[in-house]
């Protein structure tokens, strides 16, 4: 056996993938088209957002490397929706596109047991239902105990401009010719998908007076737990936002049918992502609205691009020219590269188990955009869970499967392999249902515990958060045990609030939505960090909140609990709803929470299906 | 299969006493939250006792609550069984009480399933239940649209629309931070749609109230001084061609004694053994007694004499009549007018013994209980029972909304509780669908990158 396990792709998921199999001591084999290209960002130049900074977190919590990775190389951090509750603040950074993968080569590189190997693959090896290696294009078979798959956009990518489709990748790399077709033949359902890419504009050309400028925030952030910050909180890039005008709208409108997804091309079968529309697309379905909000974003220090976030698009290059001529302040800009759409192949993710290992194929786990994801986070978390599973297939584990309450990763995996998808999946807040569990703050809280047990995080680290577990506890029996007492009225006046006339211990006291933590901290024994002094500040402040998401992540859990065996056999239960039989065939849930989770089975269904597993398999 | 169920299980509207039974982990503490009796919860199991199920004090039934703990019982959870008067309402009243106290209301065959996967019964027996789970599930849907009118579950959708629009707005200011031309969701603007929310829903409640009346009879008392007909009002109304007069042999708790059909409303005539037995004693009733029949009525018929003057008890009797559904019959209009009746609201002059404007009494009745606009088909009181106890949760949660508001929460945490009364309008109507609010983002607000 030349390698222990092979991934296929050097994206997100990829580079994650391979650091976490290494890390976890397993001989890796990265596999990419092109060196130059591992941890490239071909769209937007930034990391994080609503939701996906909490990813980023997450998988920083779990031990992986984009939160680190990402500190290395911003060049501009905001926390988004600070004014808003702790559910939903997020961190989004402006990120270098040429450092971020610099960086990320050179962590692969000095990572023990990882080897990389430019080259495209054509097939996976196959025996008894278990995956036995690669085959590259070239014929050379390299054999392996697992292979992760995390290709992108590159399956039969086609770049679309106008009524041109040219068989490409991202920027004009060689694409994956021949994997999908035999995917195809392996038995997977391949699907097609669609997304965009705005045009780049050279930085100097354009006229910054006429946009309103975006700065980043004054105070210092990092996505890591672990590092301090890298850049000068004065020195960050700003961006700038701009609107779509008048002309814009009426040069879109008189060119739609050269666009490719208006009619230029006849063939396009992908489906592009619902949250991540085409400027056509916004102009044509908001034709009320009257200008298009759009940013301009710095892709580098070292080089000129400047990107419009907003204005993907796959008319041809002279109408690009006219669209992004009429947009203020770029009126004489210069496009360094035209927008362009793309398709390509992924496997429908219901495929898949929630360990992310393929159900048709043993040992074969896929992560990132062939899962039919969309962004940077949402494939690099995918990356590390499948990097982490098969590891611990090969060391006899259990997988490392995260529940709904548990982080939006675990989220984003039920979602894909309960209940498929339509168009490229993007995180939202709103498809968490517990996300006041869900948060940015409490990432290390939630998941550094399994990082530790599987190997990602070391002793130092995990000795931390114990440290920090310890001082949230002693902070709240603290401020529960001090009290405030009718003589200090005064004090209670001075920071703004109600007097009291029996004594208020400063745990109630900091339930008032006007009292802060800061203005309890001279009356506490103890030091703390800010870290702890704001998770227990959330603690109280949203106790009842909190409390209630908890007692329904409870329920969910009782049901999550009812295990579904593997062989269940669904032909052999008549009665159930023709629909949910079908649905409960492609999707073999592992425990009746997740049953109930797949749209078209219904309560009735799950009666019927705990009723057989009670008289065929006989177990509690 | 860890909450509480509860389901009448005798035959609804069939003899004497129904029983209604819960089953469940919380099942005594559900029941004996809504139980007189304060022995109930601690008592020993397979006991029977004695009390009233009380609403805010007041006496709904006079019971015999059967307490049978775990293990020993039918589904080998914790089972009480209420045994109440019988009577439609009565009973649909308790069930609705329980429901609202946390019990869901259990599927067809859902004690018998327990039973099962708790290992009570058989195989055999289980092969049944799976036939009527199955029956189930071609019809549940059918039953979740059925169990509010056309018109009401219409209006359930237009407030569920009117709220997706301001959860997608909350999501997309979330989500989408960044975008400056995308309106923030305001408190202004929760709380007037909470204000909305609330009128609307409490006008279901009402509706329902109606349907609910006209499918049990509204209870109805015929009120006036000594002389003014009411005997003769009683038997114009009960005359050969309209109406029918049924016995209902007496319970004493709200001496109902007869029900009369007019133009398809029932009306239950409470305490009508006074009138119709010899006028003496029908004009006996003083008003200490009326003004007690007043408060027990869903519907007064206060009949007056147009040929008399207004006296104080009658002045008494119309201030209470204040808030309380009832028609000022004034009668004997065939003869000379000397009422005052110029403070009197509701009024129809009638004729009983001339059988002058008659008619006009179930019109009036109909208008004022809004029942042309309920299509009686419409009514399954079950399932209504179920909405109502999911609409009272609506306005528990709207409660939380205005709490969490007036406390400074900022809107996304406002939006958990929204969300809740969201997912609840749908329960009532049978509609949960995930990826809508996200549909509705993306359908509503121009975004992404």
């Amino acid at each position: 056996m030349e390698y222990e396990i092979i991934v296929v792709g050097g994206g997100h998921a990829g580079c994650e993938a391979a650091l976490a199999s290494a890390r976890m001591g397993h001989k890796t084999l990265l596999v990419t088209g092109n060196i130059k290209n591992i941890a490239d960002m071909p769209c937007n130049p930034s990391i994080g957002g609503s939701a996906k900074g909490i990813v980023v977190r997450e998988i920083d919590a779990l031990g992986g490397e984009m939160g680190k990775n990402a500190d290395k190389s911003l060049i501009q951090i905001k926390m988004l929706n600070s004014g808003k509750g702790p559910a939903v603040q997020a961190l989004r950074a402006q990120v270098d596109k040429t450092v971020y993968p610099r960086e990320m080569l050179k962590t692969l590189k000095s990572t023990e047991n990882l080897t990389i190997l430019e080259g495209l693959v054509k097939d996976i090896l196959v025996r008894d239902s278990t995956v036995q290696g690669i085959v590259m294009e070239d014929d050379r078979e390299i054999s392996s105990l697992a292979v992760i798959l995390t290709t992108g956009t590159y399956m039969n990518a086609d770049i679309l401009i106008g009524s041109e489709r040219r068989r490409q990748g991202p920027h004009g790399e060689k694409p994956s010719n021949y994997l999908s077709d035999n995917l195809a033949k392996h038995g997977f359902e391949i699907k097609r998908l669609k997304t965009g890419t705005p045009p780049r504009i050279v930085k100097d050309s354009i006229d910054y007076s006429k946009a309103k400028r975006e700065d980043g925030d004054m105070i210092y952030h990092t996505f890591s737990f672990e590092t301090k910050p890298f850049y000068d909180i004065n020195n960050q890039e700003p961006c700038y936002l701009i609107y779509t005008t008048d002309l814009t709208h009426k040069i879109i409108h008189e060119n739609l049918n050269k666009s490719s997804m208006y009619g230029a091309l006849d063939d396009v079968k992908g489906i592009g992502p619902r949250y991540c529309p085409s400027i056509e697309d916004k102009v044509v379905r908001f034709a009320n609205k009257e200008k298009h909000q759009l940013f301009l974003e710095p892709e580098s220090l070292y080089y000129d691009d400047i990107y419009i976030q907003g204005f993907s698009t796959s008319m041809p290059r002279d109408v690009q020219e006219k669209m992004v001529h009429s947009l203020p302040g770029l009126e004489n800009a210069k496009i360094l590269k035209y927008a362009y759409a793309i398709e390509y192949d992924s496997i429908y993710p219901t495929q898949l188990k929630q360990s992310l290992e393929t159900k048709l194929i043993n040992n074969l786990y896929s992560a990132g955009q062939i899962n039919g994801t969309s962004g940077y986070e949402e494939a690099a978390c995918q990356g590390l869970i499948a990097g982490i599973n098969a590891s611990l297939r090969l060391q006899g584990k259990e997988p490392l499967i995260l529940k709904r309450d548990e982080a939006y990763i675990g989220v984003l995996i039920d979602d894909l392999v309960t209940k498929g998808i339509r168009d490229p999946y993007r995180l939202l807040t709103s498809r968490a249902e517990y996300r006041l569990l869900l948060r940015h703050d409490n990432a290390d809280l939630r998941l550094r515990e399994y990082g530790y047990k599987i190997g990602l995080i070391n002793e130092k680290k995990y000795n931390q958060l114990l440290l920090k577990k310890e001082g949230i506890k002693q902070l709240i029996s603290e401020l529960k045990e001090l009290k405030v007492v009718p003589a200090e009225n005064d004090f209670l006046k001075r920071i703004g609030t109600k007097e009291v006339k029996d004594g208020i211990s400063l745990y109630n006291l900091l339930k008032r939505p006007e009292v802060k933590i800061d203005f309890l901290i001279k009356r506490l024994k103890h030091d703390y960090s800010n870290a702890i002094l704001e998770q227990v500040m959330i603690m109280i402040k949203y106790e009842g909140y909190i409390n209630k998401a908890l007692r329904e992540a409870e329920k969910m859990l009782a049901l999550e609990n009812k295990k579904i065996p593997d062989d269940v056999n669904y032909d052999a239960m008549h009665n159930l709803a023709s629909e949910a039989r079908q649905k409960l065939k492609e999707v073999r849930p592992t425990s009746l929470g997740q049953a109930l989770r797949i749209s078209g089975v219904n309560p009735a269904d799950i009666s019927i299906l705990m009723i057989y597993l009670k008289r065929d398999y006989h177990h509690e | 299969m860890n909450d509480t169920i509860a389901a009448i299980s005798t035959a609804q509207g069939v003899g004497a006493i129904s029983i209604i039974r819960v089953s469940g982990k919380e099942a005594i503490k559900i029941v004996s939250s809504i139980f007189s009796n304060s022995k109930f919860f601690n008592a020993p199991t397979h006991t029977i006792h004695y009390g009233y199920i009380t609403f805010n004090n007041e006496k709904i039934d006079e019971v015999l609550v059967s307490l049978m703990r775990a293990p020993k019982t039918f589904t080998m959870e914790d089972v009480v069984e209420i045994n109440a008067h019988g009577g439609i309402t009565t009973t649909n009243k308790i069930l609705e009480l329980l429901l609202s106290a946390g019990c869901r209301l259990a599927e067809p065959g859902e004690f018998t399933k327990r039973a099962f996967l708790n290992g009570r019964i058989d195989l055999t027996e289980a092969e049944g239940i799976i036939d009527l789970i199955n029956a189930k599930t071609d019809i549940s849907r059918e039953i979740a649209l059925k169990q509010v009118n056309g018109k009401t579950s219409q209006m359930i959708k237009d407030l569920r629309s009117d709220l997706a629009a301001i959860l997608a707005n909350i999501e997309v200011n979330l989500n989408y931070p960044e975008y400056e031309d995308i309106e923030e969701m305001t408190t202004e603007k929760i709380k007037e749609n909470m204000d909305i929310l609330e009128s609307k829903i409490t006008k279901i409640i009402n509706s329902s109230k109606n349907s609910e009346l006209l499918k049990n009879g509204i209870k109805t008392v015929i009120i006036g001084r000594p002389n003014v007909g009411k005997s003769s009002l009683l038997n114009n109304l009960v005359g050969e061609e309209k109406a029918i007069v049924t016995e209902i042999q007496g319970t004493t708790r709200d001496s109902v004694e007869a029900s009369l059909v007019i133009d398809n409303i029932i009306l239950t005539l409470i305490d009508t053994a006074g009138i119709r037995r010899t006028s003496d004693v029908v004009e006996s009733i003083g008003v200490e007694k009326s003004l007690k029949l007043i408060n027990e009525a869903d519907l007064v018929l206060f009949v007056l004499n147009y040929n008399e003057q207004i006296t104080e008890e009658d002045k008494q009797i119309i201030t209470k009549l204040e808030g309380k559904n009832y028609i000022s019959i004034i009668n004997k209009c065939d003869l000379p007018k000397k009422i005052d009746d110029s403070n009197i609201k509701n009024k129809i002059y009638v004729s009983a013994f001339k059988n002058i404007n008659m008619d006009q009494i179930p019109l009036k009745i109909k208008e004022m209980f809004d029942l042309e606009q309920i299509e009686t088909n419409d009514l399954s009181y079950l399932s209504s029972a179920r909405s109502m106890a999911i609409l009272k949760k609506v306005s528990l949660a709207i409660k939380e909304v205005r709490q969490g508001l007036s406390d400074g929460y900022s809107l996304d945490m406002i939006e958990l509780d929204l969300k809740d009364i969201w997912n609840l309008l749908g329960e009532i109507i049978g509609e949960n669908y995930e990826e809508e609010l996200i549909d509705e983002l993306f359908s509503r607000f121009c975004v992404g990158k």
